[in-house]
């Protein structure tokens, strides 16, 4: 049963049906693929039993979450500054937000390749002070890339709690400050508990975000240290090794969906209490 | 601060919690905006850098990687994959809008239940990362017999960032007051003269920033692009790629500086046309 009214929204379903989430059903059903025909689970047992493909799905969740770390870390001031800003500030740093989100991951990329390297001004700054005596490269080291994913990724958290902070009641804080609550309690205990759902949000663009930046990855951190993207693309594009590729790209889906499962609900339970 | 008005007297006077709750606030706050915008204003700088080697602080100031950029013979790879790269963006957000925009817009006026219930397909290609898709696609038109193409990159361009448009347009026609069409229909527009004149301009904010997301999206893709793409037809952000492993050439600088350009102008425009929309 097709209501009038909803006709226009069948075309766009339609497309992702065919287009989107048929490629990916495929993708799934290859991955059951056994090497002599028949099906089974095969391909995801050979991937996770070989210690060092394990390693590379490890090191790519474990990147994911430092970068989410790293990125929470550095938004908590700024967020607390946007609430405090009148306006034009405000403007200044959503500007300042949405810049780096719009320009292209290449520019991103470049930037951060002039960062880290030995001539770049953290090495230089650092040399200059006398902290190191020459010149080094944080360069195709995952603390460079670490550090850039977070410069990059940022913006992913910071606008959707900007914008729940738009729509935020000022007057709670105020009537927090004013029954004596001091100034941090006041924030954590008025104006956080609203935010949470975006942070989880956030969150989950940031690790999903992080984890499969094939191309930041490779630059940055260079062709010794391999996170999954980079570990499919040559599984397919130079082995040809399409069941287990497939089956490594539904590993990564499935361990990064759990993971965004998982603060999804978290995100509903919240919402649900703050409502409650 | 506007706020310390609000504040009692005897509360306002500066004590060590306020020093420090300030100092982080303000402090801390204005050292992570300069994380978030100094890399790009430093991709700025370099691209005006007058030496060979794109070493920091820059030895001096010139347009040569600009001049570099644009010489026909020197740069010709970078023009044809630009205009390779433009080619498919422009047609991706064509397609994208005669899709997305008709189907955000009659969601808006659906029962909640199918809203949720579609929802999860439509925006699934935000979270799902393109290298997969990417990877999943190429199998389909494998298995269909059918090789890389411009089409198959029209097509798998539209369907990973359909959503951005989407969420856009679905935002403002929510948003919407359902009074104002039934009031033109009830002074007797006919339902095509409504849409044009109430509706459609509701959403054309809405639109318009899904286009230019989606345009800078496509123009930026890698994995999409790089699976189902031609190999015979470069594109922009390979290209760069490209240069930015091979020779850290200055010309990549330059691009980075007219793609810095084009993002804050759109941003700007963007934020004027939407700002008085939404007033």
């Amino acid at each position: 049963m097709i209501r009038k009214d909803t006709l226009l929204a069948w075309p766009m379903i339609a497309f992702m049906v065919l287009f989107f989430l048929a490629p990916l059903l495929l993708l799934l059903g290859i991955s059951l693929r056994g090497a002599e025909g028949g099906w089974g689970i095969g391909n995801f047992v050979a991937f996770l039993d070989d210690p060092f493909e394990r390693g590379v799905l490890v090191r790519t969740l474990l990147l994911g979450a430092k970068v989410t770390g790293l990125v929470s870390l550095l938004a908590l001031p700024l967020v607390m500054l946007y609430w405090h800003a009148g306006p034009r500030l405000r403007g200044v740093i959503l500007v300042c937000a949405l810049l780096p989100m719009l320009t292209a991951n290449v520019v991103r990329t470049f930037a951060w390749v002039v960062i880290l390297g030995r001539n770049g001004p953290i090495s230089q700054t650092m040399l200059a002070l006398g902290l190191v005596d020459r010149p080094f490269s944080l360069l195709y080291t995952e603390m460079g890339l670490i550090m850039a994913l977070a410069q990059i990724e940022l913006p992913l958290l910071l606008l959707p709690v900007f914008s729940v902070l738009n729509r935020a009641d000022r007057a709670t804080l105020d009537a927090a400050e004013v029954l004596g609550a001091g100034r941090w309690r006041a924030w954590f205990s008025a104006i956080f508990p609203q935010i949470i759902p975006a942070v989880l949000a956030g969150w989950v663009l940031v690790f999903a975000s992080a984890t499969t930046s094939y191309v930041t990855q490779s630059v940055i951190g260079g062709a010794r240290l391999i996170y999954l993207p980079r570990f499919v693309y040559r599984e397919v594009g130079v082995l040809f090794q399409w069941p287990s590729a497939a089956a490594i790209s539904i590993l990564l889906l499935i361990s990064t969906g759990i993971i965004m499962l998982g603060l999804t609900m978290l995100a509903r339970h919240e919402r649900l209490r703050a409502h409650g | 601060m506007a706020d310390t008005a609000l504040i009692p007297a005897e509360r306002a006077r500066p004590d060590l919690g306020a020093i420090l709750y300030w100092g982080f606030v303000w402090g801390a706050g204005i050292l992570v905006l300069i994380y978030l915008i100094g890399p790009i204003l430093l991709a700025l700088l370099m691209s005006f850098n007058s030496g060979t080697t794109l070493a920091f602080p820059p030895k001096g100031l010139s347009l040569r990687w600009y001049a570099a950029l644009l010489d026909p013979v020197q740069s010709e790879p970078i023009h044809t994959a630009a205009k390779n790269s433009f080619e498919i963006a422009l047609c991706v957000v064509v397609m994208v809008t005669l899709i997305t925009a008709p189907a955000a817009w009659a969601l808006a006026r659906a029962p909640r239940k199918m809203v949720n219930a579609v929802e999860p397909i439509l925006l699934a290609p935000l979270v799902l990362p393109s290298l997969v898709y990417a990877l999943a696609a190429l199998l389909a038109l494998s298995l269909l017999g059918l090789g890389p193409s411009f089409i198959a990159v029209l097509i798998g361009h539209s369907a990973v960032f359909a959503p951005l448009m989407f969420r856009t347009v679905l935002g403002l026609a929510q948003r919407m007051n359902p009074a104002l069409e039934e009031a033109s229909a009830t002074l007797g527009a006919s339902r095509a003269r409504t849409f044009l004149r109430v509706s459609l301009p509701g959403i054309a904010p809405g639109i318009l920033a899904g286009a230019f997301f989606v345009f800078m999206q496509s123009l930026d893709n890698v994995s999409v692009t790089l699976f189902l793409g031609e190999p015979g037809r470069t594109m922009l952000p390979l290209r760069l790629f490209a240069m930015l492993e091979e020779s850290l050439d200055g010309r990549v600088a330059a691009v980075s500086g007219l793609l810095i350009l084009a993002a804050a102008l759109l941003m700007f425009t963007l934020r004027r046309f939407t700002g008085r929309a939404a007033r």
